[in-house]
C-alpha cells in the first residue's frame, strides 16, 4: 500500500521531532560520560551502538533490525530443550 | 467515527473513561483476562475477576452504550503457577455461556518458560474442546521476538486449530510479518512508552496492509492511555489515509473477527437509533 506522502513533505513534518530525538540520545549518551563509574562492558550500551549503526545504514526495514538488536534470539528447537530440561522451568 | 477497542482492560479504569471513550466513538471493546499486579492466592479469586468481566463491566460500559465483552484465561504470568492454573482451567467452562463472552485469551507467553508453554498448551486444548475462538499475548521487550516465535511454533504444530480464529496481540514491526502470513489475525497495541505509537501503526499498516489486522490501547492499570485508537485514527488521517481504511481497520475488522465467537451479539449504533433506543 502506497504512503500517501512523499519523502520531502514527511522530512518537512517530521526533521524537527528526528533533530530533538537524536539531541536526546545525545545526551544521554554524554551524561553516561559525565556520570561517575563505566558502562563501557554494559551489552546494553553495546546494543545501542549497534542501532545507531544500523541507523547509518540504507537498509529500508531499520526499525525491524533495531527490534531485532535489541530481541533475545529465537532457537527453533526449543520444544527439544524443554523437554530434556526437566527441572528447569 | 465508530470504533471497537479490541484489547482493553477496563477493570483497571475508572467510569469516567467509559464516558470520554463512548464521547470518542467507542461504541464497542473486548477486554482479556491478565493480570492484577498481584498474583491471586486460589480458584475463587479467579473466579470473582470472571464475574466482575462477565457481571459488572458490561453494565458500566452499558451506561454510556459502550457493548463489553470478554476473553478468560489464567495469564501468561501466573501460569507459572502450573498447578493453580490447572484449577483455573477447569474452572473457565462454568462462564463460557455467559453472554459477552468471546473464548480463552489472553493466553500466551511472558518470560517464555518452560512452564508458560504448558500451560499455554493446556489452554489450547480448552479452546479446542469447547470451540471457542483464540486471543492471544505475546511477550514485551526482548522477550517478544522469541515469545511470538514460540506462540507460532505451538499454533502451527496444532491442526486442530483453524488460524482465522486466532487473534495474536502487541505485534511489532519485528513479529507482525510471521503471524499475518500464517493466516492469523493481528493487533497492534499502542502504549505511550514502550511499545507501538500511533505513527509506527500507521506505517505497518501501509507496509501489510488492511487485512486481519486490528488496533488496541490495552488500557491497563500500567502507564498507558485507554484513548490510543482515536490517536491512531488521527495519525491515519494526518498521514492522508482515506476514512474508509481507518474505518475498516477499528471497526469492520474488529467486527468481523469477533463475528467468529458464537457469544459476540453486537448490535450497530445505527440499529440502535432505527430502533428508537
Ligand atoms: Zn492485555
Amino acid at each position: 500500500m502506497p504512503i500517501p506522502l512523499d519523502g520531502p513533505e514527511v522530512l518537512n513534518r517530521e526533521f524537527l521531532e528526528i533533530r530533538a530525538r537524536l539531541l536526546q540520545i545525545a545526551a544521554s549518551l554524554d551524561r553516561m560520560d559525565r556520570a561517575a563509574g563505566t558502562v563501557r562492558s554494559d551489552g546494553r550500551l553495546q546494543q545501542i551502538q549497534r542501532a545507531l549503526a544500523i541507523l547509518q545504514g540504507s537498509a529500508a526495514d531499520r526499525v525491524e533490525q533495531i527490534q531485532l538488536v535489541f530481541s533475545r534470539p529465537y532457537e527453533a528447537n526449543w520444544k527439544a530443550t524443554f523437554a530434556r530440561d526437566r527441572t528447569k522451568s | 467515527m465508530y470504533y471497537f477497542d479490541p484489547h482493553i482492560h477496563m477493570v483497571s479504569r475508572v467510569t469516567d473513561d467509559y464516558e470520554m471513550l463512548a464521547k470518542m466513538g467507542c461504541v464497542g471493546m473486548s477486554e482479556p483476562a491478565f493480570w492484577a499486579g498481584f498474583d491471586r492466592g486460589s480458584v475463587d479469586g479467579f473466579r470473582d475477576y470472571f464475574r466482575q468481566l462477565t457481571e459488572f463491566e458490561p453494565k458500566r460500559a452499558s451506561w454510556y452504550r459502550v457493548q463489553h465483552y470478554t476473553w478468560l484465561c489464567i495469564n501468561a504470568k501466573e501460569a507459572e503457577n502450573v498447578s493453580l492454573s490447572r484449577e483455573v482451567i477447569a474452572m473457565i467452562p462454568e462462564f463460557l455461556d455467559r453472554p459477552g463472552v468471546l473464548g480463552i485469551g489472553e493466553i500466551g507467553l511472558n518470560k517464555n518458560t518452560k512452564n508458560e508453554s504448558i500451560v499455554f498448551g493446556e489452554h489450547l486444548d480448552l479452546a479446542m474442546k469447547t470451540d471457542e475462538q483464540i486471543l492471544i499475548h505475546t511477550p514485551h521487550l526482548e522477550d517478544k521476538y522469541q515469545g511470538t516465535r514460540m506462540i507460532l511454533d505451538m499454533l502451527c504444530d496444532d491442526s486442530r486449530i483453524d488460524h482465522n480464529r486466532v487473534l495474536v496481540d502487541h505485534v511489532e514491526e519485528h513479529t507482525i510479518r510471521a503471524v499475518l502470513d500464517e493466516g492469523f489475525w493481528a493487533g497492534m497495541t499502542l502504549y505511550p512508552v514502550s511499545k507501538c505509537t500511533p505513527e509506527r501503526a500507521v506505517d505497518m499498516v501501509e507496509m501489510y496492509g488492511p487485512e486481519r489486522l486490528l488496533v488496541n490501547s490495552a488500557g491497563d492499570w500500567g502507564p498507558s492511555k485507554p484513548t490510543a485508537v482515536p490517536d491512531f485514527i488521527l495519525a491515519m488521517r494526518l498521514r492522508g489515509h482515506p476514512e474508509s481504511l481507518i474505518r475498516r481497520i477499528v471497526y469492520d475488522n474488529p467486527l468481523r473477527f469477533f463475528s467468529g465467537s458464537r457469544n459476540f451479539d453486537f448490535t450497530p449504533p445505527e440499529v440502535y437509533q432505527a430502533a428508537g433506543l
